[in-house]
């Protein structure tokens, strides 16, 4: 394998484009792989109609592939394989639930797969010694070369002048002496290099745009865990999941019973679009949030439920709101005082 | 509404109802078995296609030749490049 073609992993973010471009440059043929896990947060945004300031993310993978005209294939990755892979990580998670090194091999067990398909004769990505406490240390960068099969002939650019050559470098594929030697956290050298190469954009701030590694989306991934297996079932994540995860209010009304509150008309709509299994709660003549209940709810709970929604909606400061609560095709209105203990709705929130 | 000089597509793909970058996978993988200059229509209810398919276009090399609303959904229309 000498092929003048390489795989180059890319996010978007400042350290694949500048990876990206360090390799073009050497006039090397590069195909770009972007993975959709289903975990995006901007993917999330976008789909939900854009930032809370207003303001819609573009693609940063399809934006720094046709700034430096490369080839991209997106690698839909959000399967079930994936999903146990997330749930029971080898190298344990990082910070939330983000099990970063098993995810890195993962991918580029994938991205093996691509180069061999290719004909390519090496991987790179735009990872960089020392910049995340745990993924990105010297030995886990070894570890995830190795473990992944593709020992060699993973090349970081930012920092190969750090590692050991890699083949395409002892083979004289790729210039060593035009690779960079960058450590740690600081993105000052990364900025000037953008200048340097006139690449103009990057996504702000930088860092992961994946679920998994926000705190408040982590507690709601592993309360559904911890919540099935004390259910007696399955310590699995389904797709459906990542969706609910992201969407809504979380409140745990008891360890069986669990509710999600839409915030938006966007988030109505996909919780509506998710009912099927669920209870379906929402106001009956006044605008306001849908909620889905999980699990058999007590009476009180039922109550407390129907409560919440009413507190959430236009009738917050009506003495009694009509709420229609639809399960299994049957339709019962509760008529309930909203809820005004905040404080209690702030303890079961997850 | 679309111009009318755009011509009759050789191909449609309906998207509609899955979420970028869906409509971007969707009309990769039918390059691959179309002809150089095959003209494709993608339709898409997600309005992430509005910025998704130029962009691609321009990293692939493929021609963009327009994305169209149409009420709640999009049309885009793209021809596949002819030089390697």
């Amino acid at each position: 394998m000498t092929a003048r073609k390489a795989i180059a992993m890319i996010s978007g973010g400042l350290d694949s484009t500048l990876a990206l471009a360090l390799v073009k440059r050497q006039g090397i043929e590069v195909k770009a792989i972007n993975f959709y896990t289903g975990l995006c947060i901007t993917e999330t945004q976008r789909r939900k109609g854009g930032r809370p300031d207003g303001t819609m993310p573009q693609n940063e993978a399809l934006r720094a592939a046709a700034d430096l005209e490369v080839d991209i294939e997106y690698i839909d990755v959000s399967e079930q394989g994936y999903l146990d892979l997330i749930v029971n990580p080898r190298h344990g998670y990082g910070a939330n639930a983000n099990p970063c090194v098993d995810c890195r091999i993962f991918m580029m067990r994938k991205a093996r797969e691509i180069m061999e398909r290719e004909g390519a004769s090496f991987v790179f990505t735009g990872e960089v010694l020392g910049q995340r406490p745990k993924s990105q240390r010297r030995d886990t960068l070894r570890a995830v070369e190795k473990e992944s099969g593709l020992t060699g002939r993973l090349v970081r650019p930012l920092s190969a002048r750090l590692l050991e050559p890699s083949i395409p470098e002892r083979e004289g594929i790729l210039d060593r002496s035009l690779l960079l030697d960058i450590n740690g956290r600081s993105r000052q050298r990364q900025i000037r290099l953008a200048r340097e190469l006139g690449i103009a954009e990057w996504p702000q701030p930088a860092g992961g745009c994946c679920y998994l590694t926000d705190e408040s989306f982590s507690r709601k991934f592993f309360d559904v865990l911890d919540a099935r297996e004390a259910a007696g079932e399955e310590r699995r994540i389904r797709k459906e999941d990542l969706v609910l995860l992201s969407t809504g209010r979380h409140l745990r009304l008891s360890p069986g019973v669990k509710m999600m509150v839409g915030r938006s008309e966007l988030e109505n709509a996909v919780l509506d679009a998710y009912g099927a299994g669920r209870a379906r709660v929402a106001a009956r003549d006044l605008n306001g949030p849908v909620a889905l209940v999980e699990g058999t709810p007590t009476w009180e709970e039922r109550q407390l439920a129907a409560r919440i929604v009413a507190r959430y909606g236009k009738g917050k400061e009506h003495p009694e709101v009509a709420v229609d609560w639809l399960e299994d095709g049957l339709l019962e209105t509760l008529t309930v005082a909203p809820e005004k203990d905040e404080a209690r709705i702030e303890s079961m929130r997850i | 509404m679309p111009a009318p000089s755009l011509p009759a597509p050789d191909l449609t793909l309906d998207t509609s109802g899955r979420l970028c970058p869906y409509p971007i996978v969707e009309i990769a993988r039918a390059m691959k078995g179309l002809e150089p200059g095959a003209v494709v229509c993608v339709l898409a209810t997600d309005p992430g296609i509005a910025t998704d398919m130029p962009m691609w276009c321009r990293a692939t090399r493929n021609e963009h030749l327009g994305t169209f609303r149409e009420g709640a959904s999009f049309r885009s229309w793209v021809r596949k490049r002819v030089a390697p």
